[in-house]
């Protein structure tokens, strides 16, 4: 459902992605590792159409109506619309907008997009909170403003919780585990697991091995210096959580 | 393709259109027989012909006032209509059901039947049309609770006391230029008075609609809220899409006696030019309350989103002990519109308190500015004020300023300023964007999360239409 192809993308002068090829098929689940600043957020972002990114080389493909399409020209309302979901590792801050008008917008956005019938406020309260239990969280939420004032692991549960209101095709998830304790990791990597299925990928970006004990991916990617540089099934995740990853970047320049 | 960027182009001002109804008008200029025959047209006391020539005079020696942050453009003073009214059959329509149909549609058209069967439950309306008061609906329900809101005109006629006793009180005649000038010419604006103890029933609403060319509205609105009674208050405004410009200089005074409130709340919507400045309404205002009695409240909100230059200071007289003011305001300017606006403070008992909230958005290349004056008098003990002032900008082009200026007299005082300017951040937008959400409902969230703070100070529908409002406006400043 997603295909990328020799990708290479800039922010402003710096080139960031340097050639990737990296394809997803429904159902899967990947994660991409590798040290800070090797191009993980970045290659997260560019996916969903963050404008700052500069896409100078190669394309993004994504399944639209049974259709490979290439979407790199698209707004990220419109990648969102189609099926992508980003799940932010700072998530944003709007104050006095409460977390379930913001909510109800994205879902009615949706819905209009797909010619369903937009939901009325109350019903889509009742839908919303029969989500809460999953990650653990109250109906106080709903009514404060969006991301204010939320602890680290509340805002993360936030960002799952919008993933399965808007059940994304495709889901981006850009270190949902930072600065989650272990209980609150293992609620939000509950909340990932729901969304799994056959019609559903997920891509994690992480640092750590230990969110792959709860969420357990298909693939594992090691992005180095903008270009994946190995991929191999779980156990790599295990090898790099032993022995870092320098045996891997030794011999790159 | 050009029907529909024809009708794109409409909905901009959506109340931009011009009723064909025939007029009468005086002709152009001021002097003294324009005034004289302003008087003798509404079958004017003496004492007030002569309190609008004592203003005129006034007025002549006065000068423009030249402290606003950007340049006026001149207004010549001679070449604008200082009186215009629908022509009707007979002198005096007997009931808003007479008028002419034109007028009633145009009323419909903005949203105000007036008609008896459509009229609106729960609110009175008076429909001020150029320069007249056309009728009040819901009259006779009011007055069985002794609730008189009418037409100043009316007023003079049948309550010359209440007039003639509060009539300048709060905004003298050489209180300003504009001031100066309204009250020379002031044609028509309504009166409301609650008596004692009495909770007005329904909420009092004016509705302000501009259609003559080369016309001034110099309104004047007179509201006494006695001794423990409570109003209500409503004011909207809209104008036609021309492309000169129009001057609108009213004045409203608000009085409440000992324990009595008045909430007024306005949404401003005067037609403010083309994206290149052509065009608009100059709204050059004096809005003014004085907190007469103990205990008693009085609290403006505002919803200023029209008009080319907007200039406009609703305050509080704490006069009374234990007396409050309250200044809630959102101000949105965009294409070339300039606002000044913000309200002033005046604590003179013991014990008074102010609130000031005002939200500032400018886009394009507007320019919206904050000024704020609180002052404590020496007499007034433990006075407290708390005053919050934040601007947003929208795009690289647009400007915001604040001014706040703090006099304070009194030790005891306790005066809280907190000032903050902010941009909608890429970072917001993209969060809003990557769950779906177009750029610009995504603009509007977030300006309105905004002004929350003031929005759910305004009466409900008044709310939903002032959200509406400045979605609207937004529509073609994103970019």
């Amino acid at each position: 459902m997603l295909k990328v192809t020799n990708l290479h993308a800039q922010v402003e002068t710096n080139p960031i992605i340097k050639g990737i090829n990296f394809e997803v098929k429904p159902g899967e689940v990947h994660a991409i590792m590798g040290p800070n600043g090797s191009g993980k957020s970045t290659f997260s972002k560019l996916i969903s159409g963050h404008p700052d990114y500069e896409l100078t080389d190669g394309s993004i493909e994504f399944d639209i109506n049974g259709k490979m399409t290439n979407i790199s020209e698209l707004e990220a309302s419109d990648r969102a619309k189609e099926g992508i979901f980003l799940g932010f590792q700072y998530p944003v801050e709007i104050p006095g907008v409460t977390n379930i008008t913001f909510m109800h917008e994205a879902f009615n956005a949706l819905c209009e997009h797909q010619g369903a019938e937009k939901m009325n406020e109350s019903d889509f309260r009742e839908y919303v909170k029969s989500k809460l239990p999953i990650l653990e969280m109250n109906e106080a939420f709903l009514d404060r403003a969006v991301n204010e004032g939320f602890s680290g692991g509340e805002k993360k549960k936030n960002e799952i919780l919008q993933m399965l209101l808007l059940n994304p095709r495709l889901a981006l998830l850009d270190e949902t585990d930072s600065g989650l304790d272990i209980d609150a990791l293992k609620t939000v990597a509950k909340g990932v697991n729901t969304l799994r299925s056959k019609y559903n990928a997920i891509v994690l970006v992480t640092h750590y091995q230990r969110l792959l004990d709860y969420i357990q991916p298909d693939f594992v990617h090691v992005l180095y210096q903008g270009q994946i540089i190995k991929s191999g099934d779980k156990t790599l995740a295990l090898e790099l959580e032993e022995k870092g990853y320098d045996w891997l970047t030794a011999g790159i320049q | 393709m050009s029907e529909e960027l024809d009708q794109k182009l409409k909905e901009e001002y959506k109340w931009g259109f011009e009723s064909k109804i025939e007029m009468e008008e005086f002709p152009k200029g001021l002097n003294e027989d324009i005034i004289r025959l302003i008087s003798k047209k509404k079958n004017e006391p003496d004492w007030l012909l002569r309190y609008r020539l004592e203003a005129f005079s006034k007025w002549k020696e006065m000068s423009l006032p030249k402290w606003a942050a950007f340049d006026v453009p001149e207004i010549n003073f001679q070449d604008l209509y200082y009186y215009a009214k629908p022509k009707t059959k007979s002198e005096a329509p007997k009931s808003l059901d007479d008028l002419d149909p034109e007028l009633l549609a145009t009323f419909e058209k903005l949203g105000i039947p007036l008609q008896e069967q459509k009229r609106i439950s729960g609110v009175a309306v008076d429909a001020v049309f150029d320069s007249v008061s056309l009728g009040t609906t819901w009259k006779e329900d009011l007055e069985k609770v002794g609730v008189v809101f009418c037409s100043i005109s009316e007023a003079v006629e049948k309550y010359p006391d209440l007039v003639k006793k509060y009539l300048g009180t709060v905004v003298p005649t050489t209180d300003n230029f504009y001031a100066a000038l309204n009250s020379a010419v002031f044609t028509d604006g309504s009166f409301v008075y609650i008596p004692k103890g009495v909770t007005c029933p329904m909420d009092l609403s004016t509705y302000f609609r501009i259609n003559a060319k080369e016309t001034g509205q110099f309104e004047r609105t007179l509201i006494i809220a006695d001794e423990g009674s409570y109003v209500n208050y409503l004011e909207g405004c809209t104008a036609p899409q021309r492309d000169e410009n129009q001057l609108h200089a009213a004045i409203v005074e608000l009085i409440t006696l000992d324990n009595a409130e008045i909430k007024y709340s306005t949404v401003q919507n005067w037609y403010a030019g083309d994206k290149d400045g052509k065009g608009g309404i100059y709204n050059f205002v004096t809005k003014r309350g004085l907190c007469k009695g103990v205990n008693s409240k009085i609290s403006w909100t505002q919803v200023e989103a029209g008009s080319a230059i907007t200039w406009k200071y609703p305050s509080c007289i704490l006069q009374g002990d234990n007396s409050q003011g309250a200044f809630y305001s959102v101000a949105l300017t965009n294409n070339k519109m300039l606002a000044d606006t913000g309200t002033k403070m005046i604590h003179i008992g013991k014990n008074t308190k102010s609130t000031i909230i005002s939200k500032g958005i400018s886009a394009d290349l507007s320019q919206n500015v904050y000024r704020g004056e609180v002052k404590v008098m020496p007499g007034a003990e433990n006075a407290r004020n708390f005053s919050q002032c934040d601007s947003m900008l929208i795009g690289q082009t647009s400007k915001a300023d604040t001014f706040p200026y703090i006099d304070v007299k009194n030790p005891t005082a306790t005066v809280e300023h907190e000032a903050s300017t902010s941009k909608i951040s890429e970072d917001q937008l993209f969060y809003l964007q990557s769950r779906g959400v177009d750029a610009e409902k995504a603009i509007s969230l977030i300006v309105n999360g905004f002004c929350k703070d003031v929005f759910k100070t305004l009466p409900l529908e008044f709310s939903v239409e002032a959200v509406k409002l400045i979605e609207m406006k937004l529509e073609n400043s994103v970019g």
